[in-house]
């Protein structure tokens, strides 16, 4: 039995997979009862301790967007300043070739998933064929169910493509509200390079539900700098399960940026699955309003001598609620290897509230390891000598908390982008208003 | 210009200034000296607004306005500045981003026209070269892994730029070396002007012998024992502070 949030999305479920070829009907099947077997799950799944599934559960959106391919959306939205490469833009989770920019990259092959399913669904069974047995899930479940378009990169070995790629994931107010899905598969190549941007935004005022799940393949000694920039509309739910399989030598450079969305809820699964394999994440949200964000990680070392290093912040003003969960586990047999996450968050209001829970756990030998999570105020001995040297205690504010997240993108180079995502964040933070102290001066 | 006027002030439930009176005149440099405990620092940092200072008696007035009702950044606006005896890192915060944010944050609240990138460069380099200080300091967050020696020279270019009228240093000669010293004391003498007044904190007489003081002032036990001229530095230095409360129990008795 479904009710209330599945229940109109699985409504002709069933008959759907008929048309479908074996194995992907199987794995589709597979994944709807399972589905109906467990529904959304509650709050006794640890998973979703602290990120509650009940008003969610309880709306009702449509499943796509009739009009999809050609609703007008504001074309600004779609930028990002200093990327400029191929562009696939995807809008209320229906390709949008009109808005896209598909270049010919030697070496790097771009397509749409329906369009490859379409012609050649067998290419991607690797990928397509992954099931989700744990009930905890559940929106991977319903994204292997329903997705019927998103991305496919597969970039060839030893390509080293150069420019990045800008993948648009907007939503647009429509009649409706809706629930829709996408699934992208990037496969790199041995030895290949890719700079990849994922990027969401929105109009404000459509309260859509977005599920991505995306599936990372680096083979050997592939590299891949994965920016991610979630500034999806604040009346916006959204729900992502990042995965990615490192094999030996591999290197997935993150960084994240989280300020969109006005419920959000981010599952970062990476294996090291290759001696040596590296994964290094560099992530802040930064909340106002109610907006509620969970960032979930779970990096398994499966091989030896295999390296993650991940710095996240998190920022929460007014009412919002952040969590983070960042679970490192060393395998059995993966010697040698070096985890570090370490996490800090800032409250701005005795309104907001974080939750940070890392956790290590270590069956190999020879492991380095470190984690650590705080959660705290501003620094007052920082605010004063701001405040010593004449700025308001506002702007002081603004200037320690914008420095606090910058640790999620200030390595990047291009720095273009990263002063567009300084004034991102900016204008994500309390805004500077030293109206008062100044009219006092005056006197 | 600054006055002083029996001040008392408690920090964290004790009294650490017993009625401390002291006058500065602009033009004039104050060397304030005197063993540790005495209040010294504490005498800085509520001239700069810190909190948790608590002041149970007594009035600071500058320039006729009634210091201690100031905010910091009034404070600064108004042109008082504190060379930090340790100066805060503040990772991730570009000096030269702080910098001219603060020198507009400023001129703003004192209704001067803001600087544009331009203008505000130009007085950096002015700066820079007087103090003989290299611009990578420019490139890097406040403070943020620097040396002892750095955070003291950034205090000072501070000071340089922010052109204050009233500048309190606060210990700024300590975990210096010679050289480190004397180009902090070559930043200082470059600013002395008739119009602008220096309040030089100190431990030891050596910073001394570079900024040459007017006046020399004893703090003992949260309040000023001794005033006199550059020689009652020289004095100390030979004899020590337990010179001063001696010759005060011989004045007792």
């Amino acid at each position: 039995m479904v009710a209330g949030f599945l229940e109109p999305l699985l409504a002709d479920g069933v008959a759907r997979q008929g048309s479908q070829s074996g194995w992907l009907a199987q794995v589709r099947t597979r994944a709807l009862e399972q589905l109906i077997r467990d529904g959304l799950p509650g709050p006794r799944n640890e998973a979703w301790k602290y990120t509650s599934l009940r008003a969610i559960g309880q709306r009702r959106y449509a499943r796509s967007d009739p009009a999809a391919a050609t609703r007008p959306i504001d074309a600004n939205l779609l930028d990002l300043p200093g990327v400029e490469g191929p562009r696939l833009v995807f809008v209320n989770g229906g390709f949008r070739a009109d808005l896209s920019i598909i270049a010919d990259v030697p070496g790097m092959e771009l397509r749409s998933l329906s369009d490859v399913l379409e012609a050649e669904p067998d290419s991607l069974r690797e990928f397509l064929s992954r099931s989700f047995d744990n009930a905890e899930d559940a929106f991977a479940r319903l994204n292997t169910v329903l997705a019927s378009d998103g991305v496919v990169i597969r970039v060839a070995a030893g390509a080293r493509i150069v420019p990045p790629v800008h993948l648009v994931i907007a939503g647009a107010v429509a009649e409706k509200e809706l629930a829709w899905q996408l699934r992208c598969i990037f496969d790199i190549g041995e030895g290949a390079a890719l700079r990849l941007v994922e990027h969401h935004v929105g109009e404000n005022g459509h309260g859509h539900f977005g599920n991505v799940l995306s599936q990372l393949a680096l083979r050997a000694n592939a590299r891949l700098d994965l920016l991610q920039v979630q500034n999806g509309a604040e009346t916006a739910s959204l729900t992502r399960r990042t995965e990615a399989l490192l094999d030996a030598g591999a290197h997935l450079e993150m960084r994240s940026i989280e300020v969109g969305a006005q419920w959000m809820r981010h599952d970062l699964a990476v294996r090291l699955n290759g001696d040596r394999s590296r994964f290094v994440s560099r992530g802040v949200f930064a909340l106002r309003g109610r907006q509620h964000a969970d960032t979930r990680l779970d990096i398994r070392h499966s091989a030896r001598d295999t390296a993650c290093d991940i710095v996240w912040r998190g920022v929460a003003d007014q009412r919002a609620r952040g969590v983070f969960h960042g679970a490192i586990t060393v395998e059995s047999g993966a010697d040698g290897s070096d985890a570090q996450l370490s996490n800090k968050n800032l409250l701005l209001s005795d309104q907001a509230e974080i939750d940070t829970q890392p956790v290590l756990e270590i069956h190999a030998d020879e492991v380095k390891a470190a984690h650590g999570a705080t959660v705290g105020q501003l620094d007052e001995g920082a605010l004063f000598y701001l405040r010593s040297r004449g700025i308001g205690p506002a702007q002081a504010r603004s200037l320690l908390t914008l420095a606090f997240c910058r640790v999620a993108f200030d390595s990047i180079e291009n720095g273009i982008l990263r002063e567009y995502l300084d004034t991102l964040m900016l204008e994500r933070l309390p805004q500077a208003a030293d109206g008062d102290s100044q009219t006092k001066s005056s006197q | 210009m600054l006055t002083i006027d029996n001040l008392h002030v408690r920090v964290a439930g004790k009294d650490i200034l017993k009625g401390l009176s002291l006058k500065v005149n602009a033009g004039e440099v104050h060397a304030i000296m005197g063993p540790n405990g005495a209040g010294k620092s504490t005498l800085g940092n509520v001239l700069a607004g810190r909190e948790g200072y608590e002041v149970t008696q007594g009035s600071v007035v500058w320039n006729g306005k009634d210091l201690l009702e100031l905010e910091p950044e009034e404070r600064a606006a108004e042109g008082v500045f504190l060379a930090f005896q340790y100066p805060v890192e503040i990772p991730g915060v570009n000096n030269t981003y702080f910098l001219r944010a603060a020198l507009n944050a400023q001129r703003k609240r004192r209704g001067e026209a803001e600087l544009d990138s331009m203008q505000f460069l130009k007085r950096v380099r002015e700066k820079l070269a007087v103090l003989h200080l290299k611009d990578e300091l420019l490139h890097r967050a406040v403070n943020e892994g620097f040396s002892g020696g750095e955070k003291k020279r950034n205090e000072i270019f501070q000071m340089a730029l922010l052109e204050p009228k009233l500048a309190i240093l606060d210990e700024t000669d300590s975990g210096l070396d010679i050289d480190a010293l004397k180009m902090v004391a070559d930043g200082v003498n470059a600013m002395r002007d008739p119009a602008r007044a220096f309040v030089v904190i100190t431990h030891y007489q050596r910073l001394l012998d570079y900024i040459v003081p007017d006046f020399v002032h004893v703090l003992a036990d949260g309040r000023i024992v001794e005033s006199g001229d550059k020689s009652l530095a020289l004095k100390l230095e030979e004899h020590g502070y337990s010179w001063i409360a001696e010759r005060k129990l011989a004045g007792a008795a």
